[in-house]
């Protein structure tokens, strides 16, 4: 293909990422070394509130915002460097003692273990779960094939917060599965009175939802298995694991590298989970950290810099997650160059 | 406002204006309000909707989006529905306006007690008072030979007895899910004993003796009380209320009609209302009231429509026909059994919730740094002193410290 062909194809998109993609993320990065502070004043109020017959009247010295000629706010934003980085990751309080548990009361720290976790433990369930309904589909009969895909794609059409409020549901208080396990076991069981259980669901949760996408990739791949290579294993003498792990896994490889790639992008920007369990006083993630620092507290104040700060950290840690496999994707490039 | 909040997500309804049924005044223009949805904010709507032209949007995540929503010129809505909290926020960024014009014009009817006033300005116009109180189980009280709680040495008496007689799942339930629920309660008990939040400079004033009893109080209660409190909001408690698995709860007054719903409740007429438990100094429990107010950026045509549909909506028509929804400031309202609880609670001393900037700020911290505390995650000493820091961060990029 023409170079200027090539541009002419991938310019439109190319545009797209840059404005929605490149130019946030720099204005994040910008953000998180910034911060805007509003002016106040103390004044003193008289606040009454309707009673039950009588007004309750309280005087008292109440921090207001400033106002100019205009009745605008006063704002003032300044350059604070990497303050909101340090408001977040707390470094000092966090080895000074090298003690797993405080480093794990600060929020960041405790977010990034549970992420990092939920990561690496969802990753290989995710791609042995799709490999094995991708086998096992592969191996049925033709004829009820179709049904059994479609049963299998349905955890994956389900909207992920939808999905994690139904398992919730199953779980909370006296929920039909906790009072069949409580029969079962005879112990009182609360799913949602410690972080273990929780997090266990949530990655239960996970892997159901997202086995289904491994298996159709998977499932693809396996239709372009060399039938000859698999004849030649057979009569070498090659069982059905052997055959598994060297004819078809090898064959299958590239897939599950791109499997893990979007599952590590995916699963570390966990965060209906979080919501959908309502997980947040055992079981925190990094990007409900960023969400917490957005939202609006009772007097509508918003901390925009530790967001955009999380968010950053957030970016970063993808990135290093992904550097084993891209650079893995690298070497097999270049040794398909030579 | 958020103490209502039954679910994680907005439950959002649309109510159109259909009926021109028993409104006085011939509505031409739009007008659209935007308010909590709790039933007494339905009730009320629907009346507004008697005259015509007009849509509510009810919305459990009402404070999330007010500013926003009136911050636009126009403003979205006409119509707010807010609570003291809610107020903060849009008085700050002058987004509601002046009353008194309208008040002196249409508001003839409205008893002084209704008027929120700022710096002698009425801001907004209040419809229902609302405080969390002490529920309890009549029946299983007298059987055991318990009195009505007054302190919080005689709800742990109370509660103690419970478990032994074993003859509820969960002596206790409380408002305790992660977030403003919790932080809620933290108020609630701190103001009981006599505790001021927010020092003059802004800085917070939690952690100390006061901050460190509450917190080894709330660590005693736990023991009372379903192992998954962290999860269990107004309409958690509300339900194990209705299904006999608790016996005693702080509750909201707007909560206690539901006990008497033959419907949903296993235990109607057995639930007695009566004033919070009281701390060292007054009533575990902060007053809150509820009410309207008028965008700034509207015109004054529209905001002069707006206010009279208000009126319609908070009219003694209104009040006789949803008596038990709320404790209705409103002429006509009834108190009754439902009330009474709330009332005692005032009677007895508790507070207002002390809305400011600063405070909604120590609000939210509370919310999110207590669950670590229950959990046992953190002693009582680390969790204030989390507290604390997460909030002199909070308020020094918002510029409350220097």
């Amino acid at each position: 293909m023409k170079f200027r062909v090539f541009l002419g194809f991938i310019a439109p998109s190319m545009f797209l990422m840059l404005v929605f993609i490149a130019f946030p993320l720099v204005s994040v990065f910008i953000q998180s070394f910034y911060t805007t502070t509003t002016v106040y004043e103390n004044v003193e109020v008289e606040t009454c509130t309707p009673g039950f017959g009588t007004t309750t009247c309280v005087t008292e010295t109440v921090a207001q915002p400033l106002k100019d000629q205009n009745g605008d706010l006063v704002t003032e934003t300044s350059f604070v460097g990497l303050e909101s980085y340090k408001n977040i990751l707390r470094l000092e309080e966090a080895f000074t003692d090298f003690s797993w548990s405080s480093l794990m009361a600060i929020d960041f720290w405790k977010a990034l273990r549970f992420t990092l976790v939920f990561t690496l433990v969802t990753l290989p369930l995710a791609i042995g779960l799709g490999l094995l309904i991708a086998l096992a589909v592969n191996n049925f009969t033709q004829r009820l094939r179709g049904q059994i895909i479609f049963i299998s794609l349905l955890p994956f059409i389900i909207t992920p917060v939808i999905g994690a409020l139904s398992i919730r549901w199953l779980f909370i208080g006296d929920g039909i599965l906790t009072a069949f396990l409580e029969w079962w076991l005879e112990m009182d069981i609360a799913m949602f009175a410690q972080a273990w259980t929780i997090e266990l669901m949530m990655m239960f949760y996970r892997v159901w939802h997202v086995a289904p996408f491994a298996f159709v990739v998977f499932y693809a791949g396996l239709q372009t298995v060399n039938n000859d290579t698999l004849e030649s294993a057979v009569i070498d003498g090659a069982n059905r694991f052997e055959r598994l792990r060297y004819v078809i896994i090898p064959h299958l490889m590239p897939l599950i590298v791109f499997i893990s790639l979007i599952h590590l992008m995916d699963s570390y920007r966990v965060f209906e989970e979080i919501v959908g369990f309502s997980s947040q006083s055992y079981v925190i993630s990094l990007q409900w950290l960023t969400y917490e620092f957005l939202t609006l507290d009772e007097s509508g104040t918003r901390s925009i810099e530790r967001a955009s700060a999380n968010s950053m950290m957030t970016m970063i840690g993808i990135v290093i997650i992904l550097i084993p496999l891209l650079q893995k994707t690298w070497r097999d490039h270049k040794a398909r160059i030579l | 406002m958020r103490k209502f909040v039954a679910a994680a997500f907005a439950a959002l309804m649309l109510v159109p204006g259909s009926l021109w049924a028993a409104c006085a005044y011939d509505n031409q223009t739009e007008i659209k309000s935007f308010s909590a949805g709790f039933q007494a904010w339905k009730s009320v709507t629907d009346a507004m909707g008697e005259c015509g032209n007009f849509q509510a949007v009810l919305d459990q995540e009402f404070d999330q989006k007010h500013v926003e929503a009136f911050s636009a010129n126009p403003s979205l809505y006409h119509i707010g529905g807010v609570a003291n909290s809610s107020l903060v926020p849009l008085l700050n960024n002058d987004l509601i306006r002046p009353l008194d014009d309208l008040v002196a014009k249409y508001g003839g009817h409205l008893s002084d007690a209704q008027l929120i006033r700022k710096d002698g300005q009425v801001v907004a116009i209040a419809m229902m008072v609302n405080a969390k109180h002490l529920m309890y189980r009549q029946d299983i009280f007298e059987e055991l030979g318990i009195a009505e709680p007054q302190t919080y040495d005689d709800v742990l008496a109370a509660a103690e007895t419970l478990k032994q007689a074993g003859v509820v799942e969960y002596p206790m339930g409380a408002t305790w899910k992660a977030g403003s629920n919790i932080g809620l309660s933290f108020i609630d008990y701190f103001l009981g004993e006599g505790g001021t939040f927010i020092n003059d400079d802004n800085t917070p004033n939690i952690n100390n003796e006061i901050g460190m009893a509450v917190l080894e109080r709330m660590g005693t209660l736990k023991e009372y009380m379903d192992p998954e409190i962290l999860v269990s909001d107004s309409t958690y408690v509300q339900q194990q209320f209705q299904q006999g698995k608790i016996a005693m709860a702080n509750l909201w007054a707007t909560r206690a009609g539901a006990m008497d719903n033959p419907d949903e409740s296993t235990v109607v007429g057995k639930v007695a209302m009566a004033s919070a438990a009281k701390g060292a100094v007054r009533p575990s429990s902060t007053l809150w009231w509820d009410g309207i107010v008028i965008a700034a950026n509207i015109s004054d045509e529209e905001a002069e429509a707006a206010f009279q549909v208000a009126m319609e909506g908070m009219d003694t028509e209104m009040v006789q026909a949803n008596n038990n929804d709320a404790i209705w400031l409103i002429e006509g309202y009834t108190p009754g059994r439902f009330s009474a609880g709330a009332s005692a609670t005032a009677a007895n001393g508790a507070l207002p919730y002390p809305a400011s900037v600063p405070m909604g700020i120590l609000f939210n911290v509370l919310g999110s740094g207590l669950p670590a505390f229950i959990t046992g995650e953190k002693d009582a000493a680390t969790t204030l002193a989390d507290i604390e820091t997460e909030y002199l961060v909070t308020a020094r990029e918002e510029g409350l410290i220097q």
